[in-house]
């Protein structure tokens, strides 16, 4: 049904439509509103699960690591901070292939401190072997939670998914979103019968000691079956489609790119932005598209050469810098491409600076015009000195 | 795809840890013992067995010849002696 | 498309402003975003929500620079923020002011001022402007009708029956003052 829901609410009526046996979370903005919620359904007695209160990030982590582990679907969310706190849980999950899933309400790291949006939070623990799904509204949010699920929980693949919100940008934001059925959810999604749990009847370990002669052979299931993912994104995502009526679980989505001279790739909310710009550009005869990445990991690669493949000027903009390198999206899709194609990496909208129209169009001129691999956009030259000094 | 993850119970004791055992081993003399188990707690393989006076013995398929009984025992009723490679097919 | 800022203190409703205008505008059939920007996150900081309305789908995520109407819930805000600078030609502004509050003197954009603040305490009770407001921007604007309005705050509010009559008749007395 259509409500003009805040999207923290929507996405816990979307986590709530999954029915999690187990929800543990720690607070922190601008995640805190998807399990305050969440909370108060259990407490209204809306939904029949356990909230499990803790001291941190980390033990809300290692909670659902143990309730998962038992059998049973189990919810989680955090943001910057906190996510990065879980980091070293989230490797644990993953590495026991306990198909949790966390709902990453993206916001900047300290220091200095910021509880704004970018993308370096969840882009840290990108190679945790969690999958990471970013959302561009939260339509796409609702169904990116209960879509990857299933994905998720496939007896082949029972690994760990993310789903990245933009923080304040969705989680914040207001708009029309259309909340599923329980009854089709529950037809979308069956119970979750994992192939192996914590069974007094059935013991066993795990998490056990992986040896040099057994560790890489876990890293290359798990690396296989993220690959194997890939194939599986579509299928799923055409299943949800034919009942749900959208096509929001997709490795790529490519807007206008098939005609276009100049391509940008983002993740995300900005991608909206993107999109009406690329439209007011095409107006006035600029051949511009966007290619949008909704599967981070597993990185779809073969989807973005193809999508990329008629694109002369390529701009790739991160929310978020590998410092020292570049932004982390351009420097995957960099290293796809052959070295005709004109690349160039931007970084925006790092804590919250906010990208307007004026910005995705002076990357898309800078893209045409030259080449860069780390472009700071929107830069406040006044703020930068050459010596330490205070305010 | 999936590699090791889990394992059954009891799945340690395909490792049998006696190997690891070089120059010294336990001998339960079987004298002095007053049953105080100290020797069947401390041993960190737990291959120590026992429930009554001078009648504890080790399973020497998973000693370690680590000492730890003997160092405990209050009594000194349990010596470390050179390892002999026939004792260990006795037991 | 159009976009309105809302200008207040944190703490004073501008978010909530944002939503009851925006589910009444899903009555009408239009899509809206609403969202707040919060500065210093503390009670009393000015802080902005935004809100886009279109016949279609929004998809721009950026902040609002350009209004096309701007609704002011506090009147001290109206000189220390400039809320009136970057409003649209033929833009249109709702805003509370008291006594003594002075209004710039702005061609091309049409003011609709009311002591709204007055109004909700003569009413509600105490000075929450919020409802009297967005009674005032459906008439000065007509882009959103005073029904939908209505049946927004009724929603909004259900939950607490002892504020919702107050609240549907600030909106009826804010829509009469302009």
């Amino acid at each position: 049904m259509k409500k003009f829901l805040e999207g923290s609410f929507a996405m816990a009526q979307a986590a709530k439509l999954c029915r999690p046996g187990v929800i543990a979370a720690y607070p922190i903005t601008p995640q805190t509103h998807i399990v305050e919620n969440l909370a108060q359904f259990i407490a209204d007695g809306k939904l029949d699960a356990k909230s499990v209160n803790v001291e941190s990030e980390h033990s809300a982590a290692s909670c659902v690591l143990g309730s998962q582990a038992a059998g049973v679907r189990s919810f989680t969310c955090s943001s910057s901070q906190g996510l990065i706190l879980m980091s070293e849980v989230l490797f644990c999950i993953a590495g026991m292939r306990l198909p949790v899933m966390l709902v990453c309400a993206n916001r900047a790291l300290s220091a200095p401190i910021n509880i704004w949006n970018d993308q370096q939070d969840s882009i840290a623990v990108r190679d945790a072997g969690w999958m990471q799904f970013y959302a561009e509204n939260n339509q796409e949010a609702v169904d990116l939670i209960i879509a990857s699920h299933k994905i998720a929980e496939n007896s082949k693949v029972m690994l760990p998914a993310m789903v990245c919100v933009d923080g304040f940008i969705l989680t914040h934001g207001m708009e029309v979103v259309d909340i599923p059925d329980q009854k089709d959810v529950d037809n979308f999604l069956p119970s979750y019968n994992p192939p192996y749990k914590l069974d007094p009847e059935n013991p066993m370990s795990f998490g056990l000691l992986g040896t040099p002669d057994v560790y890489q052979e876990t890293r290359y299931a798990i690396q296989k079956t993220l690959e194997d993912v890939l194939g599986m994104v579509p299928k799923v995502g055409k299943e949800y489609k034919d009942k749900f009526g959208r096509d929001s679980l997709r490795l790529v989505e490519e807007y206008k790119t098939s005609d276009a001279e100049t391509v940008l790739v983002a993740m995300g909310s900005v991608c909206g932005t993107i999109k009406d710009i690329v439209d007011t550009e095409r107006e006035k005869g600029k051949k511009i598209g966007l290619l949008k990445i909704v599967s981070y990991r597993p990185f779809p690669k073969e989807a973005i050469i193809k999508a990329l493949k008629p694109a002369k000027n390529i701009g790739v903009v991160d929310k978020d810098i590998s410092l020292g390198s570049d932004g982390a999206l351009y420097s995957e899709i960099n290293s796809l491409l052959p070295s005709d194609k004109k690349v160039s990496g931007f970084v925006a909208g790092l804590g919250g600076r906010d990208i307007k129209p004026t910005t995705v169009k002076e990357i898309i001129e800078l893209t045409e015009k030259e080449q860069n691999s780390c472009k700071f956009v929107d830069l406040n030259k006044d703020i930068l000195w050459e010596k330490f000094k205070t305010i | 795809m999936f590699s090791i993850l889990a394992a059954k119970p009891k799945s340690s004791q395909r490792n049998k840890t006696g190997s690891w055992r070089s120059t010294k081993m336990p001998r339960f003399n079987g004298k002095e013992c007053i049953n105080c188990g100290l020797c069947k707690f401390i041993c960190p393989e737990g291959c120590i067995v026992g429930k009554e006076k001078n009648q504890y013995s080790v399973d020497f398929d998973y000693c370690k010849g680590c000492g730890l009984c003997a160092y405990i025992c209050p009594k000194n009723d349990i010596e470390m002696v050179e390892n002999k490679q026939e004792e260990n097919k006795e037991k | 498309m159009k976009e309105i800022k809302i200008f207040a203190r944190a703490g004073q409703g501008a978010i909530t402003t944002a939503a009851i205008l925006g589910e009444a505008l899903f009555y009408e059939d239009k899509f809206s975003y609403a969202f707040p920007h919060f500065g210093a996150a503390r009670m009393g900081a000015p802080m902005n929500a935004f809100l886009r309305f279109d016949q279609k789908p929004i998809r721009l995520r950026s902040q609002i620079y350009n209004p096309d109407y701007i609704i002011v819930i506090d009147p001290t805000l109206i000189e220390s923020e400039k809320c009136f600078n970057n409003l649209k030609d033929q833009g249109k502004a709702v805003v509370a002011v008291r006594k003594n509050t002075q209004i710039p003197d702005k061609k091309d954009i049409t003011i609709s001022s009311l002591e709204a603040e007055k109004i909700a305490k003569d009413i509600i009770g105490r000075p929450f402007a919020n409802t009297v407001l967005l009674g005032a921007f459906a008439k000065a604007t007509e882009e959103v009708k005073l029904d939908s309005i209505l049946k927004s705050v009724e929603a909004r509010f259900k939950s607490k029956p002892a504020v919702l009559d107050k609240n549907l008749a600030a909106v009826k007395k804010g829509y009469a003052s302009v």
